[in-house]
């Protein structure tokens, strides 16, 4: 193994928090115009020109919020676990910033998934709240990201914080093919996944595809967000570095 | 505190002329773990009379109409249950913690892994398997028909130590912080919903007449699972605990 890198180099250029806060300050804006491109088109299209549902009207409008939101819910769930096993497995201070970052835009993602669904379970459903399968699993996701930030917090030394919660999250990664396929495992109120890559869309392309446009448009605004808490946590932890001192100097002018 | 007690150090001491094989340390840990509990009569108890009391508070707290009590009846005992166990994970490394014998079993050469699933199933035998022995008298305090009974007892004997394993997690992650009890209610509670729903699902299929096995066999995955997983996580949140 000796004089052979098994990683790529940007992987170990990842590691060291002044590269990461230099490239998240070059990525930021690109993303951030993405996302209110993305975002704001999808909007206006999903909600004022997308042809309304055959059974459900439009009450079906806020499918171009619930979808999203459900699915980044939990891709920052796998993110946070996936950014916390690298943090566990080659020690990255990086990677355990990442996972903390994520914990409280998860949980954030999650409520308004649980709102919007409730906003959309009164006109189908007739009650705000069912308990059924995939609502449940999805309020688990929420307090999953409770436990986590509650553990966080709990523990005073950053890097054991870090550690343990990244076990935490990788033992609740358990929860999230349960979520994905609670709606076809029980056959429950909730209507089948939306979305599948495999298969071809059963609605009109006039309705999947802003749809589409607005979870990319997610993404990327979730991508500005993480930047953001990560370029915050990165200055707070680095606080007494030399590179650190010199930015704000720089800034300061 | 320097433990000077012999017995207690017996099953820990780690002679480099006795072979310690994986079954020895395994069964040394049980061994431990029970005569430390039978000694602490009371932190035994403590989680049987929790159980009964929780169990009394629904017909004083909701209704004493005996049809209402039988509807609620496998959700009420798989509930209690579930709280009794997490009443006693707590203690579960705490006190080895604190008189630093859990150091000594980190740096032991032994794999951690084997005496945490001995911790563990000395905790499942001290809590949930008392728990379902009790459950048929809390069965029948609530009016569950006695068709629901066989149900109930074997969807707690295969789904308490599950509920044993997943909180040995949540025990060891908050072993080195002050105030560990309400944060493992916290991070272990949504990971025990699984097994609460498969449970009672398992006694309501067995008071309508419906198959069981399907929902049994589902809690036997999710033990076998948490069998092979479980130990490993809370191998590794112990040695992240303790060296924090």
């Amino acid at each position: 193994m000796a004089g052979k890198n098994l990683m790529p180099r940007w992987f170990y250029q990842l590691a060291s928090p002044r590269w990461c806060y230099q490239i998240t300050g070059k990525l930021l804006p690109g993303f951030a115009i993405a996302a209110v491109i993305l975002i704001v088109g999808g909007v206006i299209w999903g909600l004022a020109f997308a042809p309304p549902d055959y059974q459900q009207g439009n009450s079906f409008r806020i499918i171009y919020l619930h979808v999203p939101t459900a699915y980044m819910a939990q891709s920052t769930y796998m993110t946070m676990a996936i950014a916390g096993a690298i943090g566990l497995i080659w020690k990255m201070k990086v990677a355990d910033m990442v996972a903390k970052s994520c914990a409280p835009i998860g949980a954030s993602l999650a409520v308004l998934a649980l709102i919007t669904g409730a906003i959309w379970g009164k006109p189908t459903w007739g009650s705000w709240w069912v308990w059924d399968a995939r609502l449940t699993s999805m309020l688990i996701l929420l307090f999953l990201y409770l436990g986590v930030m509650a553990l966080n917090s709990a523990i005073e030394s950053e890097s054991t914080a870090a550690q343990s919660t990244a076990v935490l999250a990788l033992v609740g990664l358990v929860n999230i093919p349960i979520i994905k396929y609670s709606v076809d495992w029980w056959n429950t109120l909730h209507q089948p996944a939306t979305f599948s890559i495999t298969e071809k869309p059963a609605m009109q392309a006039e309705m999947w595809v802003p749809l589409l446009i607005l979870v990319i448009g997610f993404y990327c605004f979730f991508a500005v967000v993480l930047m953001m808490r990560l370029r915050n946590e990165i200055i707070r932890r680095e606080r007494r570095t030399g590179w650190v001192r010199e930015l704000l100097l720089q800034q300061r002018g | 505190m320097i433990d000077t007690n012999p017995q207690r150090l017996a099953a820990l001491q780690t002679d480099s002329e006795t072979d310690y094989s994986l079954a020895k340390i395994f069964f040394a840990t049980l061994k431990r773990e029970m005569q430390l509990a039978l000694r602490r009569r009371s932190d035994l108890v403590n989680p049987l009379i929790f159980f009964l009391m929780v169990a009394t508070l629904f017909p004083l707290g909701v209704s004493p109409e005996p049809t209402l009590l039988a509807i609620l009846a496998p959700g009420v005992v798989w509930v209690a249950a579930l709280l009794a166990t997490l009443l006693a994970m707590d203690s579960l490394f705490r006190s080895d913690f604190e008189d630093g014998s859990l150091e000594q079993i980190l740096l032991s050469p032994q794999p951690l892994f084997v005496v945490v699933l001995g911790k563990v199933l000395a905790h499942w035998m001290m809590t949930g398997l008392p728990l379902t022995l009790m459950a048929p008298l809390l069965g029948v305090m609530l009016f569950l028909p006695a068709e629901g009974m066989q149900g109930l007892m074997l969807s707690l004997l295969i789904g308490t130590p599950t509920l044993s394993l997943v909180g040995a997690i949540g025990a060891a992650l908050t072993v080195a912080l002050r105030k560990g009890g309400v944060l493992i209610s916290l991070l272990v509670l949504p990971l025990y919903i699984p097994v609460l729903i498969f449970g009672t699902a398992a006694v309501e299929a067995a008071l309508t007449g419906l198959p069981v096995g399907g929902h049994l066999a589902l809690l036997g995955a999710l033990l076998a699972l948490g069998l092979a997983l479980a130990p490993l996580a809370i191998a590794a949140a112990l040695r992240i605990s303790v060296s924090g």
